[in-house]
């Protein structure tokens, strides 16, 4: 199939379209607003349902309600915009409901800003509401990924009953690359055994619901649960390696962040430096053991981030400290240059040197 | 020959409700519209945070549990997933006209074509009797320990009133069931707003005026005398919205 250019924003919501979703719900905010523009556009064209809600609130609430319904569903929104979505996303993974939401972050706290950023990684991959809960997080760094993972989100989020989030950024957002567009699929809608779609008078009634009076029922809940987890952990982490078969050192980067790194890692290269780069793709669930392997070769990691440093903790725990880790950061909707990561390599470099 | 029964869209599921709670009759008078209208098979209904909040273990069709407030939204999601289905929501006062006083508003304007049944009766009552957006000015709630201020609480929310102003809406009314009179026309006004439903004609919200003994601190029967010395003045029942019968009259 040949390529088209394409926005990433417009990338997700054509891959949403062909993965057989017909039913998004959004709120403008910039730097993801092509996204629900997209939608506008092509899905009373196919049959489909697009709806500006009143807020992202409601947004959620009506992926909420799809959902329930066994179908397809999405929202897509930007950080203040997906901090209003948590309470729903915590009803949805409470309730046991596949769904997917796109956030293409931008600076923050607050209002922030509107430029690119990475530090939603918190809320992204440790749950984000209240309760004890997951959502399946891919990040993609280009917009082919973005495509493609469009259509993972919503593969990996039906076969697991967990909601899914893609972690985007700005950058990725607004950036046109070429990319390859998946085949369309025909939305298939089978009758589930937890949807509500009516009980025909043939079956007992079925109940969508988060809520459990009883402390022990709840528990059970949430064990069970955490066993879905447990799987979602041995089966579906993604990562990529980058030039890590001889490297002395390990630079940890996701979305934009990691392609700025690969750059930087040619440079040293260059330089003698021998040096890859691990890119988780599954933010959660985290490439632990790819990390602690890596450990057993490098001698130190540098985990470059647009944030004050978050994935950084999850660095740390997955090479349980046996290694120095610093930060290479840029935040507030600025991007680190290659030259920048560059002279934060050699700086890893030098110190660890020392240090023997 | 059976003279009383129970509709066949209730469970046998025991109600939790506090004596002379109306909740009970208003989940018969919504059980009943459904059995008469033969859709129990198709009909999802959407459970508030409340008093109801465990609506969906007595209804007899497909139940899903909503976030406070957010009734309205998940219903839309429920019936443009499925716009063959019947969809209502039961929210109560501190859901619908508080909380959820967004969702509301929009799903009326957008006229979802859902049945909204909306039970107001001036109180939080699941969380103990705090002031609601209902509460009447001067009444004394746990919240509103000297009686409801509306220099400093404002004043209640009518949602009959407010909604009824919008041009979206299909279909306002308020009614009471205090008295066998009020229960038998409430009966009728419910049947109507799924009627409507069916008919495909939009948004259709009943409020209901009902009675909280537990915590306004009356007995049962005080109370249902409270909602017409009080409750009714203020919340004037009635048709306050009818747009095919004000098109059909204009005819």
């Amino acid at each position: 199939m040949a390529k088209v250019l394409m926005k990433g924003n417009e990338a997700i919501a054509e891959a949403a379209i062909r993965a057989g979703c017909r039913h998004y719900f959004g709120y403008p905010i910039t730097p993801q607003t092509e996204l629900a523009a997209y939608m506008a556009k092509r899905m009373p064209k196919i049959g489909g349902v697009f709806l500006q809600a009143e807020s992202e609130i409601a947004a959620i609430n009506m992926v909420y309600g799809v959902a329930a319904t066994g179908r397809r569903v999405m929202t897509s929104s930007s950080s203040p915009g997906v901090s209003l979505k948590q309470e729903g996303i915590s009803y949805i993974a409470g309730s046991d409901l596949p769904a997917l939401i796109v956030n293409v972050q931008r600076g923050g706290p607050g209002l922030g800003g509107i430029q690119p950023s990475q530090s939603d990684y918190f809320q992204a991959t440790k749950g984000g509401g209240h309760g004890d809960y997951h959502l399946i997080v891919l990040a993609p760094c280009s917009v082919q990924e973005m495509a493609d993972m469009t259509a993972l989100s919503f593969d990996l989020a039906d076969k697991y009953r967990v909601p899914s989030m893609l972690l985007a950024d700005g950058t990725i957002g607004q950036m046109m690359e070429p990319v390859e567009l998946p085949a369309p699929q025909e939305p298939v809608f089978e009758e589930k055994d937890w949807a509500v779609t009516g009980t025909k008078c043939q079956r007992p009634h079925h109940i969508v619901n988060s809520l459990y009076l009883v402390p022990e029922e709840l528990e059970k809940k949430n064990f069970e649960r955490f066993e879905t987890y447990r799987s979602i952990e041995e089966n579906e982490v993604r990562y990529e390696a980058f030039r890590m078969e001889d490297a002395e050192y390990c630079v940890v980067a996701f979305g934009i962040a990691a392609r700025v790194a690969k750059n930087a890692i040619v440079a040293a290269r260059n330089e003698g430096i021998k040096v890859g780069l691990i890119r988780p793709i599954t933010l959660w669930p985290f490439p632990k053991k790819a990390l602690a392997d890596a450990a057993k070769q490098c001698k130190a990691f540098l985990s470059v981030e647009l944030s004050m440093g978050q994935m950084i903790e999850d660095v740390k725990l997955a090479i349980d400290c046996s290694r120095p880790v610093q930060l290479c950061n840029r935040a507030g909707g600025m991007i680190p240059s290659p030259d920048e990561v560059l002279a934060s390599i050699r700086e890893l470099c030098r110190k660890a040197q020392q240090e023997v | 020959m059976t003279v009383f029964e129970k509709p066949k869209s209730l469970t046998d599921a025991e109600l939790h409700y506090c004596p002379g709670c109306t909740h009970g009759i208003i989940h018969r008078l919504v059980a009943e519209a459904i059995d008469a209208l033969g859709i129990e098979g198709r009909t999802i209904g959407v459970a508030p945070v409340g008093c109801a909040v465990m609506a969906y273990n007595y209804f007899a069709c497909d139940m899903v549990e909503a976030a406070h407030g957010r009734a309205p939204a998940m219903a839309t999601g429920i019936k443009r997933s499925l716009p063959d289905r019947i969809v209502f929501t039961y929210q109560g006062d501190g859901d619908l006209a508080s909380i959820g006083m967004a969702e509301t508003v929009h799903a009326a304007t957008r006229n979802e074509n859902i049945t909204v049944i909306f039970v107001n009766n001036a109180i939080y009552g699941m969380t103990g009797g705090q002031m609601a957006p209902t509460s009447l000015p001067g009444q004394v709630t746990q919240t509103s320990p000297y009686g409801r201020d509306v220099a400093t609480a404002g004043y209640p929310v009518k949602v009959a009133e407010l909604l009824s102003g919008l041009d979206g809406p299909e279909f306002i009314a308020r009614v009471a069931v205090n008295n066998v009179k009020n229960v038998n026309n409430a009966k009728k006004v419910i049947q109507k707003a799924f009627q409507n439903q069916i008919d495909g004609k939009g948004f259709s919200l009943v409020e209901v005026v009902s009675a909280c003994p537990t915590n306004w601190g009356m007995t049962p029967q005080k109370a249902l005398e409270w909602i017409d010395e009080k409750m009714i003045p203020y919340y004037p029942l009635g048709t306050y919205k009818d747009k095919s019968a004000a098109e059909e009259a204009a005819k």
